[in-house]
């Protein structure tokens, strides 16, 4: 391979990946504008939207079905969390209630060890696993797959905040609450919906990324720091600056992988958003917030 | 002043964590949870109801504590005092954490990486340049000390969630460095044969010797998280985990009272590493990453950090159950994935409903409220 075409598969690889980076981060984001929180649980339902997908494939679903009724499932489950760890605390400080997601996290990671054991399981490709001829460079079909549904949710997510009666009741419960509430917004509602909607995303982004990024129990817990790390690099509160955190991140950890090392990439990356946050702490489109 | 007494002043209050302080008046009596502003300036790191107590209770209680230390040790049985040690070396980490937590009310994700430094730092030192165990001690903690200002110093200027985060992704940064850096750490396989501690002639190589150097140091801990929260610096910790701006216009200066607080809990946690290493004589990567860091968190919590003896009761209650857990999972596969769960699960329970932790267990608020309308109610 030329090393043009090794560069390319690098970005194809970095860019279908930071998707799925970028789909975590504006799940956490939804979640942080609705309730000021950080959801240290969101990996974690990316994870099992994986995993679910694959127990019903065992089982002998379609595909397709095996998505849909995964991130069903994973909706389900993510409005349990906020439920039983969430809700019981509105009113408590912060940091209380991120220790409480932190407790839900463990509980679906352990949770999930506990039923599905301690290896990596894999979905097969949507479409096959021929690739597809792009000049002389092939690129795997689901990579594809995972660039385009994402950019899909993310499209319908930007559509509802920006046109739906709903989606505009959020925006305004994520200004001001108590605004909100006397145009008669329920806060807990908007709090639950954005659960689901974060839930229902990031376990797409797992669904999609199965195939070719094995999933195991402990897959979330990277999930979450690295669609934490892009949210922020983005801009804590913008759902695009998420998205393109996100991509940043996959790519940059790609080429890394590429370039130096498998084992040193997830330091690169890491290392790399956070000199950027340290830059720039309110990250590409954030707005400047400083406190003394 | 003159600059020779300037810099002296500076080391009599620096120092002020070895002298016991006195405790402020009413305001030393309630006490807040994790992550929780206090209210009215309430106090942390102080037993709540501490007036209450009667002296018998006290002296009972310092009875019994002497008993459950003192048992490993007379029974002369290496499994109880290799617990004992697993225990107060996660009492010493989680006691420093709990200062964190407790004052500046900020999260350190990566409290293993601290740690690990220490951990490593001594073992590298100890087998590779036949360093002596307190020289190598010295330098893990000097280290530490560095590179906790350097994560602590941008994170902590900021607000929220950043110190978090800075701390999270440098975690796991040390993490891959540790198994990464081969010709360093020999990555996974880790470095065996750290020599056990050694001051001057004697020598800590028994169990119960290393043991009985554990409970020394945490209750060296222990005492200096005590006198740094009855100190004038801890005072003006306080004000500050109460009221930022109220603090700041009283001339504390915010920024500088995190970061030595921060750098401090990272310092004692690196202490913590390097007994680890003389006491098990063998480290690797893998006691050092991000789920330590989230179990630390575990037992600060269920512990309560309102007071110096809640994350000593949390760490004694995780590593015993963990390691009851896997004892037990050795027979039972099933229990031996439990732990995880279980921890998660205690982790939202007793933040809904004993924020303050199991050290200032009474029956739970909405419980309580309910008895005493029931209360009034019948009378």
């Amino acid at each position: 391979m030329s090393p043009a075409e090794q560069l390319l598969q690098y970005l194809i690889t970095g860019i279908s990946v930071g998707m799925v980076y970028g789909l975590v981060g504006l799940g956490l984001t939804i979640v942080y504008n609705a309730t000021g929180i950080i959801n240290f649980a969101q990996g974690e339902f990316a994870m099992l939207g994986g995993m679910v997908a694959v127990v019903l494939h065992a089982a002998g679903m379609p595909l397709w079905a095996t998505v849909i009724l995964a991130v069903a499932a994973v909706t389900v489950i993510a409005l349990g969390v906020e439920r039983l760890a969430v809700y019981p605390l509105r009113g408590r400080p912060i940091m209380t209630i991120i220790i409480a997601t932190i407790g839900a996290s463990l509980v679906l990671q352990g949770g999930a060890k506990l039923v599905w054991g301690a290896q990596a399981v894999k979905l097969p490709s949507f479409s096959g696993d021929t690739p597809i001829r792009l000049g002389s460079a092939g690129v795997d079909p689901q990579r594809i797959w995972m660039v385009g549904l994402a950019a899909l949710a993310v499209l319908l997510v930007q559509l509802f905040f920006s046109y739906t009666l709903v989606g505009k009741a959020m925006r305004a419960s994520a200004l001001s609450r108590s605004a909100a509430r006397l145009c008669g917004i329920s806060s807990d509602g908007m709090v639950r919906l954005a659960f689901a909607m974060s839930g229902a995303l990031v376990a797409l982004g797992g669904a999609v990324v199965t195939p070719v990024e094995l999933m195991r129990y402990s897959q979330g817990a990277q999930y979450t720091l690295t669609g934490f790390l892009a949210a922020v690099v983005g801009g804590l509160g913008s759902g695009m600056g998420a998205v393109v955190g996100g991509v940043a991140l996959g790519t940059v950890e790609s080429l890394a992988k590429g370039y130096i090392s498998s084992g040193w990439s997830k330091a690169i990356a890491l290392g790399v958003a956070l000199a950027l946050l340290w830059l720039r702490p309110q990250g590409l489109f954030g707005r400047r917030e400083r406190q003394r | 002043m003159n600059p020779t007494r300037a810099v002296a002043l500076r080391a009599y209050r620096a120092a002020s964590v070895l002298r016991p302080g006195r405790p402020g008046r009413t305001t030393d009596r309630r006490a807040g949870g994790a992550g929780t502003p206090p209210r009215n300036g309430g106090s942390l790191m102080t037993a709540p109801g501490q007036a209450r107590r009667t002296k018998a209770v006290r002296i009972a209680g310092g009875v019994l504590l002497a008993a459950i230390v003192a048992v490993p040790i007379v029974t002369r049985s290496g499994y109880l005092a290799g617990t004992g040690s697993q225990i107060g070396i996660n009492a010493i980490i989680a006691v420093a954490l709990g200062l964190l937590m407790g004052y500046a009310g900020q999260v350190s994700l990566g409290h293993a990486a601290f740690y690990g430094l220490g951990a490593y730092s001594t073992a590298i030192l100890t087998t590779r340049l036949d360093a002596p165990p307190l020289l190598a001690m010295l330098a893990g903690v000097l280290l530490t000390a560095l590179v906790a200002t350097l994560v602590g110093a941008p994170a902590l200027r900021l607000h929220g969630h950043y110190l978090a985060m800075f701390t999270l992704g440098l975690g796991i940064i040390a993490q891959v460095i540790m198994e990464q850096v081969r010709s360093l750490t020999n990555g996974f396989d880790g470095i065996a044969g750290v020599p056990p501690f050694r001051l001057w002639i004697v020598s800590f190589q028994s169990d119960a010797l290393s043991y009985g150097l554990i409970v020394a140091a945490l209750a060296g801990t222990m005492i200096v998280a005590r006198n740094l929260v009855h100190s004038r610096p801890g005072r003006a910790l306080r004000a500050l985990h109460e009221s930022e701006e109220a603090a700041g216009a009283c001339g504390v200066d915010v920024a500088r009272a995190k970061l030595k607080v921060f750098v401090l809990s990272a310092v004692l946690a690196s202490v913590a590493g390097s007994l680890y290493a003389h006491t098990i004589g063998f480290v690797s990567p893998d006691p050092f990453g991000f789920r330590f860091s989230v179990e630390l968190v575990v037992m600060i919590v269920v512990g309560g950090s309102a007071n110096v003896w809640g994350p000593v009761a949390g760490a004694a209650l995780f590593t015993l159950l963990h390691q009851f857990l896997r004892d037990a999972g050795q027979r039972v596969e099933f229990l031996d994935n439990l732990d995880t769960v279980l921890f998660g699960a205690a982790l939202v329970v007793v933040v809904v409903f004993w924020p303050k932790g199991l050290v200032s267990l009474r029956l739970p608020a909405r419980l309580r409220l309910r008895a005493r309308r029931a209360e009034e109610g019948g009378a």
